[in-house]
Parts: C-alpha cells; sequence; structure tokens
C-alpha cells in the first residue's frame, strides 16, 4: 500500500508542473494557478485523486480522438462519388464485417472500464479515512446563506474556537470536517485538497482533509443554496503547526479593550451589530453571523468577496445589501461619522 | 393476406382489447407510485429512531374490519366477472353491487380510522405520511367505485354483457390492484410496527 | 370461445373509389371544430414538434440572456433572482417542454406509419397527452411571466425549495407544474408501450420492428415506473409548503435526502428516456443514408433494453457527495461505469454502419454522423463522473453542465435535427433545402463545440455550477467569453434551421414518396400521407420491406400494395405481441372534444390548487369537468361495435 502510495504521489508531482503548463495556457489572464482548479492537488488526500482524474481525463481524450478520427475518416474515405444526384443511383449494400469491429470495440472498452473501476475503488478506499496513526485536529463547519462557521473542537470548553470563512490548520496533521447544514444544503469544496461533501440540515457528514505544505487554498460552496450562492467562498489557510499553534491562541483571546478614542465605535458597534455578531469581550454577542473577534486577521470579507482592506470595509458595513444583494446583513444607514467610527473600531479587531 | 381466411373478432374483446393492455400500463404506474410512497415511509423509518411513530402498536380496531371489506369486495368483483363469463348476467350485476357496497364499507371504516387518530396531517412526519398514504389509496378507492358504479350502469343499460366484457375485466383487474395495494399498505402502517 | 362480433377481413387493392371512402371515415372535420377534437396521430405528432421548437426557442433565448450575464466577471446585467429564475427555466423548458415532447412528436407522427398501423392504441389518449402538455407548460410559463418562475434548479432541491426559505409562488407552479405535466408524459407512455405490443401490420414479428421503435418504448417503459417518482415528492412538496406536512422539514423529523433520492430515481432514467428515441432516429436515419442496412440491428435493440435497464441502477451517482456508506456508493459507481458498454455497442455499430457502406453526404447524415461525436464526448466526461473520487471533484462544477450540454444537446438535439431533416419531406411532401441545410449544419456544430468544449476546461479550473457571476482573475474570463460566442453562433444555426423549415414549406422541391430511398414502411405512402395512412394493411415479411427484393433478405414477400382492407367506419389490425399475428380487428374511436375537455377540467384543478387560499372551489369545478368528460369518454358507443357489429 505504502508503495503504490508513494508512486502515486511521485505521479503526481510529475504530473502537476505538466498539469499547470497545460492549464495556465487556457486561463491566460491568471498569472497564479487558477485557485479552484482540481487538476493540481496537495496532500495525501489529493494526490491519488488528482492521479485518477488526469487518468481518466486522458483515456476519455484517446478514446474521443480515436471515434472521432473514425467517424471522419470512414465518411470521407467511403463516400459516394460525388455527382451521383439521386440517392437511389448509389447501390445497396449488406453484410460486411461490422459486427467482428464491433465485438473487438466492446472487448477494448470492457478491458479499460474494469481497469477504471479497479483504480476508482483503490482510491475511494485509499481516501476514505485520514491516514492511520495521525491523531486528527476536529472542526465542526457550518454552512449557511452565505457563510461558513467554524467550531475548532477540543475536551477542553475553554480551547473551542469559533470564527468564520477562514481556516487555519496544521501542514501535516489531518483535519476532521464535520459538516452541519444550517438552513438549506451547502456543500464544502477545497479542491486542492479534498472532494465535495454536502452540508444537510438533520445530518451530520464528515469528511477530512490533510495539507503538505504551507499554503491558502481558496474554497467554495458547490451546492446551489440561493441568491448568494455564487459569493461562498471560503480559505482553508495551512500553516507550519508551531504558526498554527501562536494563530488559534491569539485567535482564543477575547478582543483587546478599546481605546478611548474607540469607545464610541465600540457602543455603535454593540448597538448595531451586536445582535448578530460577537466580538468576545464585548457586549456584542450575537451568533446569527460571523464572529468577528478577530476580523482583521482574515485576508477577505463577507465569505470571500471582498478583499480586506479598509476601503472595502466602510463599503461593506455602509451598502451590504449592493455589494451581496440578498444576503442577511441589512443596510443600516448609518451616519458618515458613526460609520467611521464602526470601521475604525472593527479595524482594531486584530 | 393470404391466410386471411380466418376470421378475427372485431372490436374490444376479451384481453386482445386495447384498454386491457392500457388498464396493465395504468396498474403498473399507479403500483410504482404506492412503492415510492411506501419507500419514503420505509425511508423514513429506517433514519429516525423507533419512537418516530406516535403509536408503537396501531390498533387494528378499524383497519383489521376495513381490510376484511377489501378483500370480500375483490372477491365479489371476481364472482361477478365470472358470472359474466358463464353469462349468468344477473349474478354479474349482484357481484358488481355487492362490491361496490364493501367498498363503501372500506370508506366508511376508514373514515372512522382518521376520526379515531389523536394527530392531524400536519402534526408530524408520521402524521403526514400517515394520511398521505392512506389518502392516495382513499381516492384510488373512490375512482374505482366511481368505475365500478359505471360499468354496473352500462349493464343494466344493457351496454355490455358477455359479448362485450373486457370494460368489466379491466374495471375488475384495476379493483384487484386497488385491494393489492392497501395489503401492502396495511402490512407497511400496521404490522411492521410490531416487529420493532 | 367463439365469437358473435367477427369478421374475415377481405384481401385485396386499393381502388380509387376505396381510399375515397377510407378518406371520408378517416379525415378531420376543417376548421375550428376539427382542431380541438382531432385524434389524428399525424396531426398530434406535429403540434407536438412545433410546441417543443417553440419551447426550444423560449429556453435559447434564456440561456444567451444567462451567457450574456456571464461573458465577463462582475457583471450586472441580472440581478441574482432573475438568474437564478432564468436558469431553473432553461432547466425546466430544455429537459421537460422541449427534449421530450419532441421525441414524443416524431414518434406519434411516424410510429403507425412505420410500424404499418392506421393510429396509436388510443388516439384520444394521444390526444389528451398533448392537450396535457400544452397546458402544463403554459401553466409553468404563466409562473415565469408572473415572476414566480422556479428558482431552485431543475432538480428543485430542499429545504432551499421549502416555505421558509422560499416564499412566493414559484415552488408551487414548479411543483404542481410538474405533477400536471407527468400525468401527460405518463398517459404518453402508455399509449407508445401499448401500440408497439399490438398496433403493427401483420408478419412484423418483434424481431422486425424498424430499430427507432425499440428506442421510444425502452424510454415509455421507463416513464411509466419513474414519473411516479417525481410526481409524488413534487406533490409531498407542495402539501409541506401548503398544509404543513414535514415530509421534507427537519425541524419534525422530515428528510432532505429523501427528495433527492425521490427525484434522481426519476432524474436519471429520464435522461435516458431524453436520448434513446434520439439515438433511435439514427439508428434508422443513419443507414439509409449509408446505403445498408444498420450493423447489428439485435446487439443495438439488446443495447437499448440493458441501458434502460441499467439505467434504473444509477441514481446514486448523482448524490456521491450525500454522504453515503461507501459500499453503496461503490456499487453504484460500478453500474454507472458499466453502462457505458451498451452506449459503446451502439456507438461502434454505427461506426461500422459508415465504414461499411456508402456514406452520401447530406445535412441528415451530417446531423447523425456528427451525433455519434457528440455522443462520444458526452459519453466519456459521463463514465468520469461515474468514478467516485472524481466525481468528487467533478461534480456541481462546469464540467457537469458541459457533459449534460454534449448530451442533451448531442444526442437530442442534433439528432433531431437530423430526424427532422430526413422525415420533413415525409411530414409535407416537400424536402428541406440542402444549401441551407449545410450551413444550418455547420453554424450548429461549430458553434455548438465553441460553446461547450471549453466548458470542460472552465469546470476543470474549478467555476461551480448556478453561480450568478464570478470574479475576476480565477481563470475563467477567456473561457467563458468563447462559450458565449458560441452560444450566439449555436442561435444563428437554430435560426438557419428554422428559416429552411419555412422557405422550403412555401417553396421546397417536391419530395414524392420516398425521396431517400428508404426501406421503412412509411415511405411506402404518399407524402404527406392520407388520413388513414394505409389504404390497406401491409403485410411485413423482413425488417426492410421497401428493400427486400435488392437485399435478398426475406423469407416471404413483404407486400405494401395488396392486403387487407378494412372499412368499416376506422379500423385497424391488433397483432400478438411477439410473432405479428393480426389476432384482432380493432376498432378506432372517432374525433372527440373530451380530450380537450379534460384537459381544460384538469387545468382548472390544478389552478384552483395553486390558489387554494382564495379559488379552491375552482378545483371542484375543474374536478366534476373532469370526471364528467372522463364519462363521456369512455361512455360506449353502439358504432364502436360493442355486442353486435355495426352495417359498414
Amino acid at each position: 500500500m505504502n508503495a503504490i502510495n508513494r508512486d502515486t504521489r511521485r505521479a503526481s508531482r510529475a504530473l502537476a508542473p505538466l498539469a499547470f503548463g497545460i492549464l495556465s495556457l487556457f486561463a491566460l489572464p491568471a498569472r497564479a494557478a487558477p485557485p479552484l482548479t482540481y487538476m493540481i492537488g496537495d496532500g495525501p488526500k489529493a494526490y491519488p485523486v488528482v492521479s485518477l482524474t488526469w487518468g481518466l481525463l486522458i483515456i476519455s481524450l484517446i478514446v474521443i480522438t480515436i471515434m472521432t478520427v473514425l467517424v471522419c475518416l470512414g465518411a470521407v474515405h467511403r463516400r459516394s462519388p460525388r455527382g451521383d444526384l439521386s440517392i437511389e443511383a448509389v447501390p445497396l449494400l449488406h453484410g460486411g464485417a461490422g459486427l467482428r469491429w464491433v465485438g473487438f470495440g466492446v472487448v477494448i472498452t470492457g478491458i479499460v472500464l474494469f481497469g477504471s473501476l479497479i483504480w476508482t475503488m483503490a482510491v475511494l478506499a485509499r481516501v476514505s479515512n485520514p491516514p492511520a496513526g495521525k491523531s486528527p485536529l476536529t472542526i465542526e463547519i457550518t454552512g449557511q446563506q452565505w457563510w461558513w462557521k467554524a467550531r475548532y473542537l477540543s475536551a477542553d470548553p475553554s480551547k473551542v474556537l469559533t470564527t468564520a470563512d477562514e481556516f487555519h490548520i496544521p501542514v501535516g496533521q489531518p483535519v476532521r470536517v464535520k459538516l452541519i447544514g444550517a438552513d438549506v444544503i451547502h456543500n464544502f469544496w477545497v479542491p486542492a485538497l479534498t472532494g465535495k461533501m454536502q452540508a444537510i440540515p438533520g445530518k451530520i457528514n464528515e469528511t477530512w482533509l490533510e495539507a503538505s505544505k504551507p499554503g491558502r487554498y481558496r474554497g467554495q460552496c458547490t451546492e446551489y443554496c440561493g441568491w448568494q450562492h455564487a459569493h461562498m467562498a471560503f480559505f482553508v489557510v495551512a500553516d507550519p503547526p508551531d504558526v498554527f499553534q501562536a494563530w488559534l491562541t491569539k485567535q482564543l483571546e477575547p478582543a483587546a479593550p478599546a481605546s478611548a478614542q474607540d469607545q464610541h465605535g465600540q457602543q455603535l458597534f454593540q448597538q448595531h451589530c451586536g445582535l448578530c455578531h460577537t466580538v468576545r469581550g464585548t457586549l456584542a454577542g450575537g451568533t446569527v453571523a460571523p464572529d468577528l473577534t478577530h476580523v482583521m486577521s482574515r485576508e477577505t470579507l463577507a465569505a470571500g468577496t471582498l478583499p480586506n482592506t479598509p476601503g472595502n470595509l466602510v463599503g461593506w458595513v455602509a451598502n451590504p445589501q449592493s455589494i451581496k444583494p440578498g444576503n442577511n446583513m441589512p443596510d443600516l444607514f448609518l451616519s458618515g461619522p458613526d460609520l467611521t467610527d464602526i470601521t475604525t473600531y472593527l479595524r482594531t479587531l486584530k | 393476406m393470404t391466410d386471411a381466411a380466418s376470421a378475427l373478432p372485431v372490436g374490444s374483446v376479451d384481453r386482445r382489447a386495447s384498454g386491457w393492455y392500457g388498464v396493465l400500463c395504468l396498474i403498473a404506474t399507479e403500483s410504482a407510485l404506492f412503492v415510492y410512497l411506501l419507500f419514503s415511509y420505509y425511508y423514513s423509518a429506517v433514519q429516525l429512531p423507533p419512537t418516530w411513530t406516535p403509536e408503537p402498536h396501531p390498533s387494528f380496531a378499524y383497519s383489521l374490519p376495513a381490510t376484511i371489506a377489501m378483500l370480500l369486495s375483490s372477491a365479489a368483483v371476481w364472482w361477478s366477472t365470472r358470472s359474466l363469463h358463464g353469462r349468468a348476467l344477473g349474478a354479474h350485476r349482484l357481484g358488481l353491487a355487492f362490491a361496490i357496497i364493501l367498498g363503501l364499507i372500506f370508506f366508511a371504516f376508514e373514515g372512522l380510522e382518521w376520526a379515531s387518530k389523536p394527530y392531524m396531517l400536519s402534526s408530524n412526519l408520521y402524521s403526514s405520511l400517515f394520511f398521505t398514504i392512506t389518502g392516495f389509496d382513499l381516492a384510488h378507492l373512490a375512482i374505482g367505485i366511481v368505475g365500478l358504479c359505471a360499468v354496473l350502469i352500462w349493464s343494466l343499460l344493457g351496454y355490455l354483457d358477455y359479448r362485450r366484457e373486457s370494460p368489466t375485466v379491466i374495471m375488475a383487474a384495476y379493483w384487484h390492484f386497488v385491494t393489492a395495494v392497501w395489503i401492502a399498505i396495511f402490512f407497511t402502517l400496521y404490522i411492521t410496527p410490531y416487529f420493532r | 370461445m367463439t365469437f358473435q362480433v367477427e369478421r374475415v377481413p377481405h384481401a385485396g387493392t386499393a381502388t380509387p373509389s376505396f381510399r375515397q371512402r377510407l378518406e371520408h371515415i378517416w379525415e378531420t372535420e376543417p376548421g375550428v371544430a376539427g382542431f380541438f377534437s382531432t385524434v389524428d396521430h399525424k396531426k398530434i405528432g406535429i403540434r407536438y414538434i412545433i410546441t417543443a421548437f417553440i419551447f426550444l426557442a423560449a429556453g435559447g433565448i434564456e440561456a444567451l440572456i444567462l451567457r450574456l450575464q456571464l461573458a465577463r466577471p462582475n457583471q450586472n446585467l441580472l440581478a441574482p433572482e432573475q438568474y437564478d429564475q432564468l436558469f431553473s427555466t432553461h432547466g425546466m423548458t430544455m429537459i421537460f417542454l422541449y427534449a421530450l415532447p419532441v421525441l414524443s412528436g416524431f414518434s406519434n407522427y411516424l410510429w403507425p406509419l412505420i410500424l404499418g398501423a392506421r393510429d396509436m392504441a388510443f388516439p384520444r389518449v394521444n390526444a389528451l397527452s398533448y392537450w396535457l402538455y400544452v397546458a402544463s407548460g403554459i401553466f409553468m410559463y404563466v409562473g415565469f411571466f408572473m415572476g414566480a418562475g422556479p428558482n431552485d434548479g431543475w432538480f428543485n432541491y430542499v429545504p432551499y425549495a421549502n416555505r421558509t426559505y422560499n416564499p412566493g409562488l414559484s415552488m408551487d407552479f414548479y411543483s404542481l407544474g410538474m405533477v400536471f405535466l407527468g400525468i401527460s408524459t405518463t398517459v404518453g407512455a402508455a399509449n407508445f408501450v401499448v401500440t408497439f405490443l399490438r398496433l403493427r401490420a401483420p408478419g412484423m414479428s418483434i424481431n422486425r420492428l424498424p430499430v427507432m421503435t425499440w428506442g421510444t418504448l425502452t424510454a415509455s417503459a421507463a416513464n411509466l415506473l419513474v414519473v411516479p417518482s417525481v410526481s409524488l415528492a413534487f406533490f409531498m412538496l407542495w402539501l409541506d409548503r401548503n398544509f404543513g406536512t414535514h415530509f421534507f422539514d427537519v425541524s419534525k423529523g422530515g428528510q432532505p435526502l429523501l427528495w433527492q433520492h425521490l427525484f434522481w430515481i426519476f432524474g436519471h432514467p429520464w435522461v435516458y428516456a431524453l436520448v434513446l428515441p434520439a439515438m433511435g432516429m439514427v439508428s434508422e436515419g443513419l443507414p439509409v443514408f449509408c446505403r445498408r442496412p444498420l450493423v447489428g440491428y439485435s446487439a443495438v435493440v439488446l443495447a437499448t433494453l440493458a441501458t434502460m435497464t441499467l439505467g434504473f441502477g444509477v441514481w446514486v451517482h448523482h448524490m456521491f457527495a450525500t454522504g453515503l456508506p461507501n459500499l453503496a456508493m461503490s456499487f453504484f459507481s460500478g453500474i454507472s461505469l458499466i453502462i457505458t458498454i451498451p452506449s459503446a455497442v451502439t456507438v461502434f455499430c454505427w461506426t461500422a454502419t459508415i465504414w461499411t457502406g456508402r456514406p452520401v453526404i447530406t445535412t441528415a447524415f451530417l446531423f447523425f454522423a456528427s451525433t455519434i461525436i457528440l455522443f462520444v464526448i458526452g459519453g466519456v466526461s459521463g463514465f468520469m463522473t461515474g468514478s467516485v473520487p472524481a466525481d468528487w471533484q467533478l461534480n456541481d462544477t462546469y464540467f457537469v453542465v458541459a457533459h449534460i450540454h454534449y448530451v442533451l444537446l448531442g444526442i437530442n438535439v442534433f439528432p433531431v435535427c437530423g430526424a427532422l431533416y430526413y422525415w420533413f419531406p415525409k411530414m409535407t411532401g416537400r424536402l428541406l433545402d440542402e444549401r441551407l441545410g449545410q450551413w444550418n449544419f455547420w453554424t450548429m456544430f461549430v458553434g455548438f463545440n465553441l460553446a461547450f468544449l471549453p466548458m470542460h476546461l472552465t469546470g476543470l479550473l474549478g467555476m461551480p455550477r448556478r453561480i450568478y457571476t464570478y470574479p475576476a482573475g480565477v481563470g475563467w474570463d477567456t473561457l467563458n467569453m468563447i462559450t458565449t460566442i458560441g452560444a450566439f453562433i449555436l442561435a444563428v444555426g437554430v435560426l438557419l434551421l428554422f428559416i429552411n423549415v419555412v422557405t422550403s414549406l412555401i417553396g421546397g422541391a417536391l419530395a414524392g414518396a420516398n425521396p431517400w430511398d428508404a426501406p421503412t414502411l412509411e415511405w411506402s405512402v404518399p407524402s404527406p400521407p392520407p388520413p388513414y395512412n394505409f389504404a390497406v394493411l401491409p403485410k411485413v415479411a423482413s425488417r426492410y420491406p421497401l428493400w427486400e427484393s435488392r437485399l435478398q433478405a426475406s423469407r416471404g414477400a413483404s407486400s405494401v400494395t395488396e392486403g387487407a382492407l378494412l372499412d368499416h367506419e376506422r379500423e385497424t389490425f391488433g397483432v400478438t405481441p411477439l410473432d405479428g399475428e393480426p389476432d384482432i380487428i380493432l376498432k378506432m374511436p372517432f374525433d372527440s372534444y373530451a380530450p380537450f375537455v379534460l384537459t381544460v377540467g384538469t387545468t382548472a384543478i390544478f389552478v384552483g390548487l395553486l390558489l387554494h387560499r382564495h379559488l379552491w372551489p375552482l378545483a371542484i369545478v375543474g374536478a366534476v369537468i373532469a370526471a364528467a368528460s372522463l364519462l363521456a369518454w369512455l361512455w360506449p358507443e353502439r358504432r364502436l361495435g360493442q355486442t353486435v357489429e355495426a352495417a359498414p
């Protein structure tokens, strides 16, 4: 098993640059690898799946080529001579060895299918569960319209971290993901790390992932879930174990007390936003919207919709319904100074 | 037609009538409908803890007499068809009438059964399934009773007799199907809970 | 047992006066009365085709608007709700209101002609099935034009379809409309099954049946078994939304996954039902233009049956990401891969037919032959999604959008266009223009592939389905622009088809009875055929009655000029299902308003149910109308020979 493991891993590493080459040809405007492609993967779960996908794709391309050539060649090579005005003039044929070739083709098809089936089963068995021997981290992720909530589970209740839309994980450690659907069905997908798993209300699904090198992996909801299905991305950030631990410790801390000039902003925040959002260490304790205790540690806003820049933050707080129509955050109609105070306060939540 | 010397029946005759094939198709598709209804029931039963049924042991007080009425009704239709083949028109009509009355008795028992339930359609998943499944059955039964009445009336009007028996045969097939459906429903809703 | 009503059918040839008599018996009354009462399968078939093409145009326009929105990243042409309704309506239109009805149209038109009968088994059911189709289509489109079109995709997953997340009438229109349409599909399917079994020319035993009928037969048999599944699911959804049941409501034990099971138990066989009859058209038409019989008739027939049988067992491959046990997934994955084999058999038989024939490259041939290539592309992408781990990645990305379009355009629209070029002369007496036809084909072919071949890559680059917009710089911009351009070229191609149809209707070359020198019975009668189809009922002794003398393939001899003369009112033969020996003379019904009135009643029922809070009495009125028209329909008529035969 281990040998196979190494082989596939080597194979997919060899394939990766090739893949990138081919894919980038078609994605010229994007300078880096397209963030959601699944033809390049990372980690012990992704490697065998990427190889399988490439394998099946190559088989498919070969089949398409052979059949297209056969049909075109047959039509051109055997076509009736031009100039025959009426179809009756072409004599009828019958018999011929056609059926023997059909049988030949079917046998080859059968062999290829059988091979693909075995490969499929082998990969399925490989990736169903995280590799034994490593104790996994467990994150409970809830999909809801239209963002992702994560709870990092721990036996110690004070170590349970709640955050949103950007999930850090340690490199080299498998991560179990428990999926909950809060309202409608969503679908958790981090193409470079793991395939899809639906988050279904009333049912807890499990999947797992593991990154083998540090990086920022984009994820996306792929089950149609309403108006803002398009804007329901998230990020899995793989850190070296020590960096991850530092991040976790920092995230578990409550927000730093607001300085004197931010007091008004904090008050406004508690008053306007606190029913839905939580900032630990303040009176804002709503749970229906993302936890904002360390919102500035995240690189994007509104489930991957906007880069988290000061300008975008102001724009988002001022006008959520025009940026992401139909989302559950209402337009607050804040006055200019209030808006400035709230966003200035938010920017202290590092 | 070189071998056309042999005479062929004309019109809708016995099981060569298109209507006979039609009713077989109808039974196939309606059976599928009830298979999916019962599938929905069993699927929910498997997914949920045994406590999902409000009554762990459903009562037979009304359902058993209803089942007996349904079986007798089917037997009456069978007798009616048989009499028609034997050219006994009186027995044929009497059989139809018995079948209709027994069908109405089934209806009455099911009405009592519905009235006796402490829950409503919208109480919970089980009640939704219960009333929908039995409701579908009753709807089919109602259509069947109208059909049996039509056949009886046509027979009394002299439109049908042993020379033209396909409407009776077709209607009988449908009625036996409704009975079979009820047996499946009875087994599912009343017997299987005792297995848990 | 002896029969009181029996007769030895006269044999002979048709004289002009005999034809006139038949014409008188079979023709539809002209004018409005005839329009609403006709049961002529040819009229109904053509209506089906025209209506389906109108829906194709509507669905196409919706698609073009969607493509404009997606042409560039971050566009604001459509609001999210508009986009959602448009993509859902596009799916609903193409899958339910175009793809199957157009095939039913061709089968309705062709079956009696190709089988050698005078009509379908249940001509009135045929009319009913059409009227119900139109009424349910209008019903759903009324919702769309009121701003209450479906907005949860054609698959309509709960809980998003539940009232909590989806208030308004959208879902009520869609769920009732689907139950409504389901009635039309079911009665139509039963009609095909019975016609297949019973209404054929004497001597047309089961191994002599024209190959295209097998496709529609299997599709119809499947529809009988799976349509109830989706009708039930939609009905339960409607109850959940309107009467507080809890089938899909998690808070009271409801099961969202039950919806997915019920939907896909229907959904996947349905996809085969959309392609098998079209594959039958290719199997029928392609050999004619290759100037030889189809290679491997039996193999293709068995493959058709095998595809449908296996097709019942693959629905879970739409649900690989729902957390099912590995064992179940392996099983369904295995079947999803194995189902490739019967498809491969058919594809190889077609290819072998080209290689062992002498292809005459007409527009119809181009459409049929291109189907093979498009089918292979759609097939292998299906094969990829059948593999569970690969599917976890491919599923719900544009790869699957490309796949379904290769399947539904490649093995439905392209063969249907081929069929139109092939059978248009039979239907109208005029040939479609070949020059315009070649333009038509190449524009469609290039446009289609330009639109959908790159879409596979869009999918491999990770673009999810059903998003109303997408960010710039993630690698999808160029590909989406190409797809949009391709879609517009494809639309121009379809427009050329419409232009060709209209101009050829007016000034096309006259076709004659058999312009393609084709072998099957429909080409033995004039174009367009008389209302009674066959003056004398033909006798069939081989699979290719009109090629028989040249192929020396039959033991007996088929005869299309001499045979039984059935002329006591409307009559045709019923035959034994296996041997095709006549065992009854069937009395066919006369024109009737009952199907139309029944449709009016049914429509009233559904409108009443839709607006049950305000208009529930309408449903009662509808039910009474429906019951009355049904009784009138079935009321025994002395003319149809009940206990004694009426005089001729």
